[in-house]
């Protein structure tokens, strides 16, 4: 294979010895970390709908379950794991299409604002759900 | 068999080719959250709106043409989306090849099976609506 060229400089893997914590490893944890967690949620929103299609007794039994502090903890940090995979996931799209936001700043920038993002979008969610 | 002898296994591995499917998990993994980039926000919003309208007013929502279509849309991505994913963590971090295929198959077959469910709790939502 000699005599080939890469048509772009390509990055390579960090090596173990210079390698230190920042903000889009952090994101990159919370965005796998988010997926799996949300990967069971779905199970809980999928409950939901069968109940509904079961009828009214099924759907007795599940709400109570649902509308309990546990059940609504739950889907609050469902809420948060959705919008946080959501935002961070588009930033993703942009680095694969466009190859938009790439350099350090704006990547760890844009890691910082999915967090704040996640959090308060899903405590303004919640908040209009719960005051209405 | 007989050729296979007289080539080296280099040059027998470049006469196979690629199968020029190495990146389509990739592909379609992009290609659904493109998809619930539109979907997840309107599900969220339609969700919540839906959910404090009681039992009554959340089947009334379900059986709504374009609800349906959107919710079966939206899980259909969903899962298809959470079957790569989950088919990538336990790749990256289960060795053992017995339990990494029993999790791999079980993975295919709950995604497949949830897909299944929802499509039809919403089908029938939808089909028992008073047109």
């Amino acid at each position: 294979m000699s005599g080939t060229k890469q048509a772009d400089s390509r990055p390579l893997s960090p090596h173990l010895g210079i390698w230190r914590y920042h903000a889009t490893m952090f994101a990159s944890i919370t965005h796998r970390f988010t997926g799996m967690a949300m990967y069971f949620g779905t199970f809980l929103i999928a409950a939901w709908l069968v109940a509904l299609a079961s009828g009214p007794d099924a759907f007795a039994v599940f709400e109570p379950i649902i509308s309990s502090i546990p059940g609504q903890v739950i889907l609050f940090l469902w809420t948060v794991a959705v919008l946080f995979h959501l935002a961070n996931g588009i930033r993703y799209l942009f680095w694969d299409g466009p190859h938009i936001g790439f350099d350090p700043k704006t990547a760890s920038a844009v890691s910082v604002f999915n967090y704040v993002f996640a959090v308060l979008a899903s405590v303004a969610i919640w908040a209009v759900v719960l005051l209405a | 068999m007989a050729n296979n002898q007289f080539i080296t296994p280099a040059k027998a591995a470049r006469g196979l080719g690629s199968a020029k499917s190495g990146t389509s998990d990739h592909i379609r993994q992009r290609v659904t959250a493109i998809a619930m980039v539109f979907l997840v926000p309107w599900f969220l919003y339609s969700v919540i709106h839906a959910s404090g309208a009681g039992y009554d007013g959340a089947v009334e929502w379900a059986g709504k043409p374009w609800n349906a279509i959107l919710l079966i849309l939206t899980a259909g991505a969903a899962f298809y989306h959470m079957r790569i994913g989950m088919q990538i963590v336990i790749e990256d971090y289960i060795g053992k090849t017995g339990t990494r295929s029993a999790l791999l198959i079980l993975n295919s077959f709950a995604c497949i099976a949830l897909f299944a469910t929802v499509a039809l709790s919403v089908l029938k939502l939808w089909i028992g609506a008073d047109a």
